[in-house]
């Protein structure tokens, strides 16, 4: 018992870390992800083509190559960013295709007739989309949303391995200062994941309950 | 070609106004692509008026001409392919265990595997390979083996769990009518139809599989990525670009392959792209009627792709 009272300053500074990483990239990957499926659907073929070729290379390459990416190679073009903020950088760019592809779905969910009807109004593309077909999509996205969110808490933990203190690290720390109570260490740290995660996941539960009634 | 409804198929001057669009992006994007290349290509003078070469330079890269770098890269990703295979026979017949105590009647079995599998899909993998690492000391192959096998185990046993739950509630009354035993029905009857359904899925949650592998730096085992580390402390950093981005290729071309034969896979045997198959539930309730009208579903090969 002394040794999880001991640990915790450490750990709930690793927690407050784990969650500055989760806002910040999870608003970032946000914005990218939702501007790279709009480049996905627009007219423009050479966007598209972009889009997609971003999608698949991110997707492919493991997060902890693309944050050796950030951590070693983005130096060398000119960054001077600290390693947290580069970190920050990895996870966005790691997390956007998921994102972008939750999105994306969530647009080809909305049935045909939808879009058939505001553009035989005489709506545009970007009417179509801003004012008929994302307002429907918006809704059923939020449940692949979340649980892209909750694969991006369970990521920051790799950011450990590149000098970021968080939840993983502290408890990397914790299991070598305690080496007799290892397993209560490692509790505690999935303790604090879960306090992120199955909150989440419930959310992303309700939602996705309610969107179902309603379609 | 059949035009997207989101937008008129171009006339002329929309279609010059794209190309025009096109060729504009592509220049930016080419422009990026080359200051990349020409930063990276630049010597660069350090602090101390030290001069070193650009990435590109030959001194950088003669390192590829020697077989044991290549025997290096190999071993890595076999390690890793060693890993990821047998994790992924772990992670199946563990989603397959899932699915079935989630979706038991009794309450003593369906509750526990709950919290059970919310524990365990709430946890980073990392930590997970380094519990089985810590805990149970199984050397680093089995902690990554099973660290990512229980991980995505408890993934593929939702998605099975979802698979079952879309399924026509007939079929199961049919085999309890012809009076096979509960478990019986789901083994023969429910389930076979429910992994085919996620069989896209599934294999799609192994491409994250192969991909995670590279978490095993942890406990330090050899795969791949350990594999950089461990050659650019061993050749110095000179050679840290070049063997990085032999790396990231390498894992490019596993992961996009596995992705293609998963695309390919669900193309050939999963419910048909932006057509719902028709046993899919689309609402509450709804499946307690499908069952009548469709006689057929679900037994023998589906419907060959029109």
């Amino acid at each position: 018992m002394d040794a999880l009272i001991d640990v915790t300053p450490l750990y709930l500074q690793g927690f407050s870390q784990t969650l500055i990483l989760l806002a910040v990239s999870g608003v970032g990957a946000f914005v990218i992800g939702v501007i790279v499926a709009a480049m996905r659907i627009s007219p423009v073929p050479a966007l598209r083509v972009f889009a997609t070729v971003y999608t698949e290379i991110f997707r492919n390459i493991p997060l902890l190559l693309v944050l050796f990416f950030c951590a070693f190679v983005l130096p060398i073009l000119g960054s001077d960013l600290d390693f947290f903020s580069l970190a920050l950088v990895g996870l966005t760019l790691y997390t956007s295709p998921f994102v972008a592809e939750a999105v994306r779905s969530g647009i080809n969910g909305v049935p045909v007739g939808q879009a058939e009807a505001a553009r035989s109004i005489g709506l545009g593309f970007g009417q179509t989309i801003g004012l008929v077909v994302l307002p429907q999509a918006g809704r059923m996205v939020v449940p692949p949303l979340i649980n892209v969110f909750i694969a991006l808490t369970k990521n920051t933990s790799v950011a450990g391995a590149f000098f970021v203190d968080e939840l993983f690290k502290a408890a990397n720390t914790a299991t070598r200062d305690h080496g007799n109570q290892v397993l209560l260490m490692l509790l505690y740290a999935a303790a604090l994941y879960l306090v992120i995660t199955v909150p989440l996941g419930l959310i992303a539960g309700v939602i996705e309950k309610k969107v179902r009634v309603l379609r | 070609m059949s035009a997207s409804v989101l937008y008129d198929s171009p006339g002329p001057k929309t279609r010059r106004r794209s190309r025009v669009a096109s060729a504009v992006s592509l220049i930016l994007i080419a422009a990026l692509v080359y200051w990349v290349v020409t930063v990276l290509a630049a010597p660069r003078v350090a602090a101390n008026g030290q001069e070193t070469p650009g990435m590109f330079d030959s001194s950088r890269i003669d390192i590829l001409g020697n077989p044991l770098v290549w025997q290096n890269f190999l071993n890595g990703v076999l390690a890793t392919l060693a890993m990821a295979g047998v994790a992924a026979v772990l992670a199946i017949l563990i989603g397959i265990f899932f699915s079935f105590v989630r979706t038991a009647r009794s309450a003593w079995i369906r509750v526990p595997s709950v919290i059970v599998l919310e524990f365990v899909r709430g946890m980073p993998v990392l930590l997970m390979i380094f519990f089985v690492f810590l805990v149970f000391s199984t050397g680093a192959y089995w902690a990554g083996v099973l660290g990512l096998g229980l991980y995505n185990g408890a993934i593929i046993g939702e998605a099975l769990r979802a698979g079952i739950l879309s399924l026509p509630r007939g079929q199961r009354e049919a085999g309890l009518a012809v009076g096979l035993s509960p478990v019986r029905t789901r083994m023969s009857i429910e389930f076979p139809q429910a992994f085919r359904q996620m069989l896209p899925i599934i294999l799609a949650q192994l491409v994250v599989l192969l991909k995670d592998t590279s978490l095993a730096y942890v406990v330090g085992y050899d795969e791949l990525s350990r594999t950089i580390k461990n050659m650019q402390s061993f050749l110095g950093n000179r050679y840290l670009f070049t063997i990085f981005a032999v790396g990231l290729i390498i894992y490019l071309l596993m992961n996009l392959a596995l992705s293609w034969v998963a695309r390919w896979v669900a193309r050939r045997s999963g419910p048909k792209l932006g057509k719902a198959l028709p046993n899919t539930p689309k609402q509450l309730g709804e499946e307690g009627t499908r069952a009548i009208t469709l006689p057929k579903q679900g037994y023998g090969p589906p419907d060959p792709p029109h």
